[in-house]
C-alpha cells in the first residue's frame, strides 16, 4: 500500500478548536505542508496574532511567538534583522493587518523586509463575536453594523493586497481563497511561492486568503463557500498583484 | 583608558554598543535624537548588527520584542510622549520575560508638553507603565559617566532577570557634555542568549506567549514574576549618599535634580548647615530600607523633583511616619538653580530649628 496523504510533520497532533467550516484549519495545514516541503521545520518562527488564530501556537510544530494586536510585521522585522538566517512568517487577520496594524504592515512592506505574511481575510472580527472589520463588505450585517455597513458612515472594504502591491519593497502578493479544492490547491502554491521569495532574499511577500467564517456570517459552511465566490471575490478579486520574478522574466 | 567629551545621549549609544547591543530601533523625538543618530552612524556598520528607524514608537518597541525573542541584546529610546506609545510593547516584554533596554530622556508634560528636561514620568516608569501587574527595573543616572556605566549594567540586569530595564534620564542629561570613560571594549560580535527562539533544531519547538484562557495559569505566571521581583529588590537595589553621616536635613533626589541639590548642599555646608543628599539610583526597586535606616539618625527630609511630587510617595512609604517629609518641585521643564533649591533647604532648616 502506498501512503499518499497524511498529517504534515510540522502540524501537531492537536485537535483544532476552530468552528465547523472555518478556513483557519485549512490555511494552517497548507502552511505546514509548505514548511515540510521546503524543509523549514527547524528553521522557522511563526507569529500568530490575537484573535481566533492566537491558538495557532498550539498547532504549528515550529517555534512560535505571539504578537501584540497588529504588530506582527514589526515583530517579524525585529526577528529577521536580528537573525537573518531564520524563516519568519506572520499569520494575521483582517482587523489585525488592515485595521490596528496597517502602519506596521505598510512600512514593513515598503522597507522590503524579507518576511512572509499570511493574511486571513474573513471580513469580520471573529473571536470578539463578529464585529465590522476593515474588510467588511458594503451592506454586510455585523454586530456593529446591525443595519449593514453603510459606506457613508463606516467607509469601504479596504483592499490591502492592491495597496501593498504599489510599494517598491514588495516581492510577491497574491490573493487566494480556501473555499474549493481548486482554490485550496492554488492557495498552497501561493504560500509556497511566498516562502520561496523569502528564502531567495527577495523582500516582502504576502498571501491574502479569503477565508470562510460561517459562525459570524450566520451561514452553513456550504453557504459560506458559495458566498466567497459570489460576493467576496467581486470586491476582493483573486489573482497575483505583484511578482518580481515574473517581472524579471518579462524584462 | 582615556576619557572623551561626549553628550549623554551619544554616551548611552556608545556604552550600549560596547555592552553587546545587536539591534536598535528608534523613532525621532527631542531631546534624545543624538542617541538614534549615533546608532545610525555606528551600530549599523557593525557585523551582525542592525539599526532601523521605525515608522512609529509602537513599531520600534515591537521590533525590540522580535529581536529579543531570538536572543539579541536590543534597545529603543525615546522621550516622554513616545514612551507612552511604547507601553504596549513593554507590557508584552514583561509578560514574556524578555530582556530589553528602554531609554526615556524625559521632557515636560502632560501632552506634547515641552522639550525641556523634566522628571514627570516617574510614576509611569516605576509602576510598570503599561497594562497588567508588572514592574520594570528603573535606573536613574545623574551624570554622563553614570549614563554610560548604567547602560552597561542595564543590559546585564535585563539578561540576568529576563526583564525590561528602563533608563530614566532627562533632557539635560541627554544634551550636556561631560568627560566619560567607557569601561568595556565592544565585542567582535554581539552575544546571543542561549534560551532564545532560534528554530526547533535538535530540540522540541517552543512557544512564547502571553495569552491563556486559564486564569489560574496566568495567576501562576504573575506569582513567578513577583518572586523574581523580590529577588531583584534584595540583590540589585542601589543608591548613593552624600554628606548624610552627620546631617540634620537630608534631601532625597535622583537624576539631574540630585546634581542640582548636591551643588546647593556644598554651598550650605560652607555656611555650616548640616545637610546631606540621599540619591536613589534604582528607582525601582526603590531603596526604602536604606532610607528607613537613615531615619534612625535624621528626622527631616526634603524631597526635590522636577515634577509636582511623585517620588515623594515612595519616600513617605519608606519612612512610614519615621520623619517629616517636605517637598519642593518645579514641573513643566523648568530647571531651578542650586541657589533656588539652597534657599528652600535653608528656610526649612531654620524653620525646623535644626541650627
Amino acid at each position: 500500500m502506498k501512503l499518499i496523504y497524511s498529517r504534515p510533520r510540522s502540524l501537531k497532533r492537536t485537535p483544532f478548536h476552530y468552528c465547523p467550516g472555518c478556513g483557519h484549519s485549512v490555511a494552517h495545514r497548507l502552511i505546514c505542508e509548505v514548511i515540510d516541503e521546503l524543509r523549514l521545520q527547524d528553521r522557522t518562527i511563526g507569529i500568530p496574532p490575537p484573535g481566533c488564530s492566537v491558538f495557532a501556537y498550539n498547532y504549528f510544530d515550529v517555534d512560535m511567538a505571539e504578537s501584540a494586536h497588529g504588530r506582527g510585521a514589526a515583530v517579524a522585522t525585529g526577528i529577521k534583522r536580528a537573525y537573518p538566517e531564520i524563516t519568519v512568517f506572520t499569520y494575521q487577520g483582517d482587523g489585525d493587518l488592515a485595521g490596528i496594524g496597517t502602519a506596521e504592515t505598510i512600512h514593513a512592506a515598503n522597507r522590503g523586509e524579507n518576511i512572509t505574511i499570511i493574511f486571513i481575510n474573513n471580513a469580520v472580527y471573529g473571536m470578539t463575536g463578529g464585529q465590522m472589520a476593515p474588510t467588511t463588505l458594503r451592506g454586510m450585517k455585523t454586530t456593529t453594523t446591525p443595519y449593514g455597513r453603510d459606506h457613508v458612515l463606516e467607509g469601504h472594504p479596504i483592499r490591502m493586497s492592491e495597496i501593498l502591491a504599489m510599494l517598491d519593497g514588495v516581492a510577491y502578493i497574491e490573493r487566494v481563497a480556501v473555499n474549493s479544492p481548486a482554490n485550496i490547491r492554488r492557495a498552497k502554491k501561493a504560500i509556497s511561492k511566498a516562502f520561496q521569495m523569502q528564502l531567495e532574499n527577495r523582500g516582502f511577500s504576502m498571501v491574502e486568503i479569503l477565508s470562510p467564517c460561517p459562525t459570524n456570517w450566520k451561514m452553513t459552511p456550504v453557504q459560506a463557500w458559495k458566498w466567497i465566490d459570489v460576493e467576496m471575490t467581486r470586491v476582493f478579486p483573486l489573482g497575483v498583484f505583484k511578482d518580481v520574478t515574473e517581472k524579471n522574466s518579462a524584462d | 583608558m582615556t576619557k572623551v567629551l561626549m553628550d549623554g545621549n551619544s554616551a548611552i549609544a556608545e556604552a550600549a554598543i560596547r555592552a553587546g547591543l545587536r539591534c536598535y530601533f528608534g523613532y525621532p523625538i527631542t531631546p534624545q535624537n543624538e542617541l538614534t543618530e549615533y546608532m545610525a552612524a555606528h551600530l549599523s556598520r557593525r557585523k551582525g548588527c542592525a539599526f532601523v528607524q521605525a515608522e512609529s514608537e509602537v513599531a520600534a518597541i515591537n521590533m525590540v520584542y522580535g529581536a529579543s525573542l531570538v536572543g539579541a541584546r536590543a534597545m529603543t529610546s525615546s522621550s516622554s510622549p513616545g514612551i507612552s506609545l511604547k507601553q504596549e510593547g513593554i507590557s508584552y516584554l514583561a509578560a514574556c520575560e524578555l530582556p530589553a533596554v528602554i531609554v526615556n530622556m524625559q521632557r515636560g508634560g502632560p501632552g506634547l508638553g515641552s522639550i525641556a528636561a523634566s522628571q514627570a514620568d516617574y510614576f509611569q516608569a516605576t509602576r510598570g507603565g503599561g497594562h497588567g501587574d508588572y514592574r520594570t527595573i528603573v535606573l536613574g543616572p545623574s551624570s554622563v559617566q553614570e549614563l554610560a556605566d548604567i547602560t552597561m549594567r542595564a543590559f546585564d540586569l535585563a539578561d540576568k532577570y529576563k526583564i525590561p530595564v528602563v533608563i530614566l534620564g532627562d533632557g539635560v542629561l541627554g544634551q550636556m557634555k561631560e568627560p566619560v570613560e567607557f569601561k568595556r571594549e565592544a565585542p567582535e560580535e554581539p552575544p546571543i542568549r542561549e534560551d532564545a527562539l532560534r528554530g526547533a533544531r535538535g530540540r522540541p519547538s517552543k512557544i512564547v506567549k502571553t495569552f491563556t484562557s486559564n486564569p489560574s495559569e496566568l495567576e501562576e505566571i504573575n506569582w513567578s514574576l513577583f518572586r523574581r521581583y523580590a529577588l531583584i529588590k534584595k540583590n540589585e537595589t542601589t543608591y548613593d549618599k552624600f554628606m548624610t553621616d552627620d546631617a540634620r536635613l537630608v534631601v532625597v533626589a535622583y537624576g539631574i535634580a540630585a546634581r542640582i541639590a548636591r551643588g546647593a548642599i556644598k554651598t550650605l555646608r560652607a555656611e555650616g548647615l548640616k545637610v546631606g543628599l540621599f540619591r536613589p539610583i534604582t528607582l525601582w526597586p526603590f531603596p526604602d530600607e536604606q532610607i528607613r535606616e537613615i531615619s534612625k539618625l535624621v528626622k527631616h527630609f526634603l524631597v526635590f523633583e522636577l515634577n509636582m511630587g511623585q517620588m515623594i510617595e515612595d519616600v513617605q512609604m519608606a519612612l512610614a511616619g519615621q520623619g517629616e517629609v517636605a517637598f519642593y518641585g518645579r514641573p513643566g521643564g523648568v530647571i531651578p538653580t542650586p541657589n533656588e533649591v539652597g534657599r528652600v533647604m535653608s528656610r526649612l532648616y531654620y524653620q525646623k530649628g535644626l541650627k
